[in-house]
């Protein structure tokens, strides 16, 4: 009893003296209190990966998905095959739409402190990854997004107010203040509806792409989850069915290095890249540079050509980093490196872009202070617009017995009996 | 007798009149299918084995060579994948009818089910649907032991925003799964599969009886529909009432045939939306409520179907409910015929019942 795992019940079998077998638990290179290090990261310079052709055969890119695309260099010159030589216009768009969206966010971050509303969730750092994807996609094309994507809708012009009208489950809720905070749905923006469920989009991505191949139609499907939820179940059904059908759809993977309090080793980033799933799909696989927008720009529209082409499914991984909190709900430095953010070696996609331009000489710093001056204006006016038709727990809802509508198509006979008796009860009671 | 009456126009208010002939309840189901590809091309089939081999139970054979692969394919193996892309589909435009090979493998698909396709009107207040219908051969007495004799429909009637419909004839089979497909909302379509190839009335050790000869083999060739929602007076009575549904109304039909007892069975049909009406009317006659199903008894739909007439019909009862299920155990093997509510269990309940 002594050596109860050592010898106990397994005395005079076999093996006996073998070492005894150790399980690795994955931690994270720094936490709190502790240095960040980034020292494991192999970071190629810009321009250094080569650029495959659309056409080309999944098994002769492999190497795509250990690499890492990269356009904008650390003089914010763009470089390499994989520039995509986008118009002063569009950099400029790409520039005002991710400060948008950081200004969006900073608001309603600010609006949920003050008890406006629930929950919030930033995109901060992250900004790149749906905006570039968004503008390298077609307008039509369809969008399954996951819970940070909000810049897609931003890039895609929807009205910040209906959003803001979301965020507070207001009288101007187009959701009827169902859905949690920023689980927006916005079918004219070909926009999904989220849920709150994690890769669920994967699958139903691939679903709405096949469909669009089966009618012969022309447009593709993207979808977009989390590193830590490549873990899902959902993310592998929809690999195999984007393989086995090859469908015109784009899968990104979002590798912020953070699910909550979970470092991207708790998904297999110690033994593999995210990019490198595609490989055992055989699908093509991407790995980017998610700070550089030029790069999730080019990565996007390679991906989008070669679907529309008929040349199947792309997996793309955005190397990234989350960094606020996982939401409203959380604090990370309870669990890492306060340092991390700041020197994350892949710097700030805002920053990077605006320092291109600058390079261009199509900006400047007073422009872009006037910019981001102009953005915080916009969005405080959109909220004060937004807060006339309500804010979370302060009365303007829509009207109770919404409840049970939409549940079916056609209310049956237990929800309208239950509506009614809602009502009534309410009603005895003076309310 | 009025409920009944009521009932049987409601089941025949969409039939349009066309050829009838003798089938049995997978060609019927195939039928259904193919009825409803050529009147909507956005229907399409999918599943495992569903496609150029036309399924394990036969239900999609044929319909691949006619409509071809885009509407009709195989699937990888992943449930929650299946249910996953018809979500997808639906949100398209398509209207998919995902085939799960049997009811035991839908737990995969759960979260696609319950979460996804089930919450889509809701949550994104009617900007998306999910008009799926989810075919799957449920229920025991084929000797599938417990991975293929389960029948989980109470988990799905649990869940806000998805339809569970279980047909216990032919003629039922195709008008019930053609009014499912053309429905807007998610439904799960349970098929009997002990009695798809005829009437079981549970007596296992007797030869198996084949549809011909049956009044509800007698399936019209075309269209026609059977609304979601509206039981069917399987027998009209005046001593007690039974409710069932799918294998279970045979069975209960035989016992009562045997007793000579004059019962109303009731067969439910659609359990959400329940035919609420129809019950209530039935019991009040009746003034006994017997309720018989295959699936385990706690939580089981049967007790949702308890409490519901007790609620209605309290004061009209004149013995307490009865209800006959599976036993809370996994679906034994070798013990199958022991775990089945069959004839010496419903004899019981109805001698009990009808002396209290």
């Amino acid at each position: 009893m002594s050596d109860p795992i050592g010898s106990v019940g397994i005395e005079g079998q076999a093996g006996h003296n073998l070492p005894p077998l150790r399980l690795h638990v994955p931690e994270p290179p720094a936490r709190p209190g502790e240095s960040a290090d980034f020292t494991h990261f192999d970071i190629p310079p810009a321009g250094a990966q080569a650029r495959p052709d659309e056409a080309c055969p999944p098994a002769d890119m492999r190497d795509m998905a250990y690499g890492l695309v990269r356009v904008l260099d650390e003089e914010g010159q763009a470089v390499g095959p994989w520039n995509p030589r986008l118009p002063a216009e569009t950099l400029l768009k790409m520039l005002r739409y991710m400060a948008l969206t950081r200004a969006f966010d900073a608001r309603m971050f600010r609006a949920q402190r003050q008890g406006k509303t629930s929950f919030y969730m930033k995109s901060t750092g992250e900004e790149a990854v749906s905006i570039g994807a968004a503008l390298a996609l077609a307008r039509d094309d369809m969008c399954f997004p996951s819970y940070r994507q909000q810049g897609i809708l931003i890039a895609r012009d929807w009205p910040i107010i209906d959003m803001m009208n979301q965020i507070y489950s207001n009288t101007g809720d187009r959701l009827k203040g169902r859905q949690l905070p920023i689980m927006y749905s916005a079918r004219e923006a070909g926009f999904f509806s989220i849920s709150g469920n994690l890769t669920t989009q994967y699958p139903q991505a691939v679903g709405w792409a096949m469909a669009s191949a089966a009618k012969g139609d022309t447009r593709i499907a993207a979808t977009w989850c989390g590193e830590g939820s490549t873990a899902e179940g959902d993310f592998h059904s929809a690999c195999t069915f984007a393989s086995v059908y090859r469908a015109p759809v784009i899968m990104n993977v979002v590798n912020n290095q953070w699910a909550i309090s979970s470092f991207s080793g708790f998904a297999g980033a110690e033994s593999t890249t995210f990019a490198a799933r595609a490989v055992g799909y055989g699908i093509a696989g991407l790995r980017v540079d998610g700070n550089d927008i030029l790069a999730v720009y080019a990565a996007t529209r390679w991906a989008a050509d070669r679907a529309r082409a008929n040349g199947g499914p792309t997996l793309i991984e955005h190397f990234t980093y989350r960094v606020e909190g996982h939401s409203t709900s959380d604090d990370p430095s309870a669990y890492r490196s306060a340092e991390e953010s700041s020197q994350w070696p892949l710097g700030d996609p805002i920053a990077r872009l605006k320092q291109h331009c600058i390079a261009l000489g199509i900006w400047d710093e007073e422009r872009h202070a006037a910019m981001d001056q102009e953005l915080a204006e916009l969005v405080r006016d959109a909220a004060r617009a937004s807060e006339k038709n309500g804010i979370l727990g302060h009365g303007l809802h829509h009207p109770m017995e919404s409840m049970f509508e939409e549940v079916f198509e056609e209310m049956p006979w237990h929800l309208k009996e239950q509506q009614q008796q809602m009502l009534d009860e309410w009603k005895a009671a003076g309310l | 007798m009025e409920g009944g009456r009521a009932v049987s126009e409601g089941m025949t208010q969409d039939e349009a009149r066309t050829d009838v002939q003798q089938m049995n309840m997978i060609q019927a189901i195939n039928s259904a299918m193919d009825v409803m590809m050529e009147r909507d091309p956005d229907v399409v089939v999918m599943g495992e084995d569903v496609g150029y081999f036309g399924g394990v139970f036969r239900a999609t054979a044929g319909l691949q060579q006619k409509y071809g692969k885009n509407r009709v394919f195989d699937t990888p193996i992943t449930e929650c994948g299946i249910i996953g892309v018809a979500v997808g589909m639906g949100a398209y435009g398509l209207r998919p009818v995902p085939e799960i090979q049997f009811a035991d493998y839908i737990y995969p698909a759960l979260d696609q089910l319950v979460s996804e396709a089930a919450r889509l009107r809701y949550r994104s207040a009617g900007e998306f649907i999910s008009p799926m219908t989810v075919r799957s051969p449920f229920g025991g007495g084929i000797f599938g032991g417990q991975t293929h004799s389960q029948s989980p429909e109470g988990i799905f009637t649990h869940v806000s925003g998805v339809k569970t419909v279980i047909p216990s004839t032919p003629y039922d089979a195709k008008g019930l799964l053609i009014a499912a497909i053309e429905d807007n909302d998610p439904t799960i379509f349970f098929e009997p599969k002990r009695i798809y190839n005829g009437p079981f009335d549970g007596h296992y050790d007797t030869p198996a009886k084949s549809w011909a000869g049956h009044a509800q083999a007698q399936v019209p060739t075309g269209y026609y529909r059977i609304p979601l929602g509206k039981a069917r007076i399987a027998r009209a009575g005046e001593e007690l009432t039974i409710l069932c549904y799918g294998t279970m109304v045979h069975v209960v039909e035989h016992m009562v045939a045997t007793l000579n007892v004059d019962a109303e069975i009731i067969d439910l049909r659609t359990l959400v939306p329940l035919d609420i009406e129809a019950i209530e009317a039935s019991v009040k006659k009746t003034g006994r409520c017997l309720i018989v199903h295959e699936a385990t008894r706690t939580s089981g739909f049967g007790a949702e179907l308890s409490a519901l007439v007790q609620e209605r019909c309290f004061y009209h009862l004149e013995a307490p409910i009865e209800r006959v299920t599976g036993f809370d155990t996994p679906y034994p093997h070798s013990l199958e015929w022991a775990y089945f509510p069959g004839p010496v269990r419903i004899r019981e309940a109805i001698n009990k019942i009808l002396k209290d």
